[in-house]
C-alpha cells in the first residue's frame, strides 16, 4: 500500500458552460520519501493539485488518501489537524507573518501543540540550526533578505516535523545561488526521511527531485522515476 | 509563543487601527460613565438643595372640614384652636423605616392674641429644629428665650417694635429679642415664641396644631416618606409639598432618560466603529489567515486571535473610558451644577461596570469579523496555491 494515494481526482471551477477543469482524472502513488517534483506550464494545474495534496482543496471527485486515511472524509477541523500533524507547507511567497520575529514564525505551527515551553524553544531552534539562521532568530522578516526568508519559511514548515514536504515554487523569487543552497537543503531533509513534494516549472530545480510528474491542462502527461542525481 | 502573543503583536503593529478602535469604544464609554456621574452628582445635589428648602411634609390634624382659602384670601373655615395633635404621638415619626432620612421635625403651635389693639398670629416653634426646617430665616438679633419672641418683618413693622422693644401678650410681658427680615412668606406676619412658651400661653401643654418635617430619601420617592409618616401618625393627615420635589425630580428624569438614550446611539456608534474597523483588519489580514490555517490552526484558534485583540483593546478602552469620563464630569459638574465642590467619588461599580460594558461591546461586535475570519478558505486566502 503506497503512502500516498490519488485516484481519479478532478477539480472544476465554475458551472454550466463557464465551467473549467483545473485537474482531470489525476491519480498517481507515492511512497513514502520520495522526492517528487511537479512540473507544468503556468495555468496547468500544478498549484491545484498541490493544494488539493495539502487538504485544503477538496477535490470535485476522486479520493486523496495519506497513509490511507481519505483527507476529504474528514471534517474541516481534522483536516487542520491533519495539516498540523502531517504537512509542512513552503509557500512561493514566503509568507511570514510580517510583525513577528524569525523566532516566532518558525514556532507559530506550535503555537497550538501542546508541548512544553522548553520542548517547543528546542524545535525551533533546531529547525533554525538545520537552515542555518538561529543568529538571525531575533530579526523579523524585513530584516532578512530574500534566501533567508525562504529558509526561515522552510524551518516553519519542518519545526513540527512533518512526514510531508509540500512545497509551492520554493525558489521562484530567488537567484541562482540562493536556489542552489535551498535546493541542497530541501535534499538533506528528504534524504533525512521527508516526503517531499514541489511544485517547479524550473528544469534546474527539477533535477533535485528522483521523480518527476509533468502535468499539462489539468491531465498528468508523465510520471517517471529518475535516478539519483 | 501563544494566541495571546499574536493577538497583542498584531496590535502593536496596526497602531493605528487599534487606536481607532480604542478611541471609539473611549469616547462611547466615557461619554456614558460621564452621563451616569453627572446624573449622580446632579440627584444628589438637588437632594442636598431640598434641604435648604426646609420642609417637605406636612402633619396636620385629620379634619371633615374643608379649608375655604383661596390665593391667600380666607373665607373662613377651620380655625386653628379646634384640631390638635398630641405631641407624644409625634414621637413616633421618630420610628419610620425610614426615620434616618428625616432631617428635622418641627412642632408648630399656632394662636391667635391681641397685642395693643392688633389680632396677631402668634407660633410657638422648636427653633433648633427651624434652622433647618427654615434655612432662609435671617434673624436680626438673638433666638428668644422663656419670655421673649421673635417678629415678622410685616409684625414687627404694624406693631412698631424694635429689637429690645417689650410687647404684652395675655399680661405677660414679652422681650423682642429679634426681628426676622422679610422672607416673602407668611411668616412675614407672624410673631414667634418658645413652643413650650406658646402651649403654655394658649393652655395646650403637649398638644401641637401642625408639624413640618425636613425629609430627605435619596432611595425611596417623597410618597413613600409620606405613607410611613401617615402610619405612624393615624390620627393626623401628612401632606408632601410635592410641587418643587416633584417638579425638580420630573426634570431630572427626563433629562436621565434624554441622557441614556444618547449613551445608547454613541454606544451603538462605538458598535460600529469596533465592527467596520475589525473587518476591515480581518480582510487585511487575509494572507496572514490563510497561514494560519494552512498551518493547522483551527476555526476556533482564529477566533480566539481576533477575540482576543478586541478583548485587549476594549478592556483598555473600558478603563481609559471610566477616567476620562471620571475626569470629564470632575470638570463638568464645576461649570454645570452651582457652587458644587467637584468633589466626584472614585465608584468601583461603576468603574467595573465600564470595563464590562467596554468588553462586551467589543467582544459582540468583533463577533462577525472572528467569525468570517475563522471561515476563510486557507485556498483563496493564500492565492499562491
Amino acid at each position: 500500500m503506497s503512502y500516498i494515494t490519488a485516484e481519479n481526482i478532478f477539480k472544476t471551477y465554475g458551472s454550466g458552460e463557464s465551467i473549467v477543469a483545473a485537474v482531470s482524472d489525476i491519480s498517481f502513488q507515492i511512497e513514502s520519501g520520495e522526492f517528487i517534483g511537479v512540473m507544468g506550464e503556468s495555468g496547468a494545474g500544478k498549484s491545484t493539485l498541490l493544494s488539493i495534496m495539502g487538504a485544503m482543496n477538496a477535490p470535485t471527485s476522486g479520493r486523496f488518501a495519506v497513509d490511507d486515511i481519505d483527507i476529504y472524509s474528514l471534517g474541516q477541523e481534522q483536516q487542520a489537524d491533519f495539516r498540523r500533524e502531517f504537512l509542512g507547507f513552503i509557500f512561493q511567497s514566503f509568507h511570514l507573518v510580517p510583525y513577528l520575529t524569525v523566532f516566532e514564525n518558525v514556532m507559530l505551527p506550535l503555537t497550538i501543540v501542546k508541548k512544553s515551553k522548553r520542548q517547543k524553544r528546542e524545535m525551533v531552534e533546531n529547525a533554525l540550526s538545520q537552515v542555518r539562521l538561529l543568529d538571525k532568530a531575533g530579526r523579523l522578516p524585513n530584516q532578512i533578505s530574500g534566501g533567508e526568508k525562504e529558509r526561515v519559511a522552510i524551518a516553519r514548515a519542518i519545526v513540527n516535523e512533518p512526514p510531508v514536504l509540500l512545497a509551492d515554487e520554493p525558489t521562484g523569487n530567488l537567484d541562482t545561488k540562493t536556489t542552489a543552497e535551498i535546493m541542497e537543503l530541501l535534499q538533506n531533509l528528504n534524504s533525512e526521511g521527508m516526503t517531499t513534494i514541489m511544485v517547479t516549472h524550473s528544469p534546474d530545480c527539477a533535477r533535485y527531485a528522483r521523480r518527476i510528474m509533468k502535468v499539462s491542462d489539468g491531465r498528468l502527461v508523465e510520471d517517471d522515476e529518475k535516478g539519483i542525481i | 509563543m501563544t494566541l495571546k502573543n499574536i493577538s497583542f503583536k498584531n496590535l502593536i503593529r496596526r497602531k493605528g487601527k487599534a487606536s481607532f478602535v480604542l478611541a471609539g469604544l473611549v469616547i462611547g464609554v466615557s461619554t456614558v460613565v460621564g452621563i451616569i456621574s453627572f446624573v449622580e452628582a446632579m440627584t444628589s445635589d438637588i437632594n442636598h438643595k431640598l434641604e435648604k428648602f426646609g420642609a417637605n411634609i406636612l402633619i396636620v390634624p385629620r379634619t371633615e372640614n374643608l379649608t375655604l382659602t383661596y390665593g391667600g384670601l380666607s373665607l373662613g373655615g377651620v380655625s386653628f384652636e379646634m384640631e390638635e395633635i398630641r405631641q407624644e404621638e409625634l414621637a413616633q415619626v421618630s420610628f419610620i423605616k425610614n426615620a434616618r432620612n428625616i432631617a428635622a421635625l418641627g412642632p408648630l403651635v399656632l394662636g391667635v392674641v391681641n397685642v395693643d389693639s392688633h389680632k396677631v398670629l402668634l407660633a410657638g416653634v422648636d427653633f433648633k429644629a427651624s434652622t433647618i426646617l427654615k434655612p432662609w430665616w435671617q434673624l436680626q438679633g438673638n433666638e428668644p428665650d422663656d419670655n421673649g419672641v421673635i417678629l415678622g418683618a410685616e409684625a414687627a413693622r404694624i406693631l412698631n417694635l424694635n429689637v429690645g422693644g417689650h410687647l404684652k401678650i395675655k399680661d405677660r410681658r414679652f422681650g423682642v429679642s429679634g426681628i426676622l427680615k422679610p422672607t416673602g412668606s407668611q411668616d412675614d406676619q407672624l410673631v414667634f415664641a418658645r413652643l413650650a412658651t406658646a402651649q403654655s400661653l394658649f393652655d395646650k401643654g403637649g398638644r401641637v396644631s401642625m408639624a413640618e418635617v425636613a425629609a430627605l430619601c435619596q432611595d425611596c420617592p417623597i410618597e413613600e416618606m409620606v405613607r410611613q409618616i401617615s402610619d405612624a401618625l393615624p390620627g393626623a393627615k401628612v401632606m408632601a409639598i410635592q410641587q418643587v420635589v416633584k417638579g425638580r425630580m420630573e426634570t431630572l428624569g427626563h433629562f436621565k432618560k434624554f441622557s441614556y438614550g444618547i449613551s445608547g446611539v454613541i454606544l451603538l456608534i462605538g458598535s460600529l466603529v469596533v465592527l467596520v474597523t475589525m473587518m476591515g483588519s480581518v480582510r487585511e489580514r487575509t494572507d496572514e489567515i490563510g497561514i494560519f490555517r494552512a498551518i493547522g490552526f483551527r476555526k476556533r484558534h482564529v477566533m480566539i486571535i481576533v477575540f482576543l485583540e478586541a478583548a485587549i483593546v476594549s478592556g483598555l478602552a473600558g478603563i481609559l473610558g471610566y477616567l476620562m469620563g471620571w475626569g470629564v464630569t470632575k470638570t463638568a459638574v464645576r461649570f454645570f451644577i452651582e457652587g458644587h465642590s467637584g468633589i466626584v467619588p472614585f465608584k468601583p461599580e461603576l468603574a467595573a461596570g465600564a470595563f464590562m460594558l467596554a468588553l462586551l461591546i467589543g467582544l459582540v461586535s468583533s463577533a462577525y469579523p472572528a467569525f468570517i475570519a475563522s471561515r476563510l478558505d486557507p485556498t483563496e486566502a493564500l492565492r499562491a496555491l
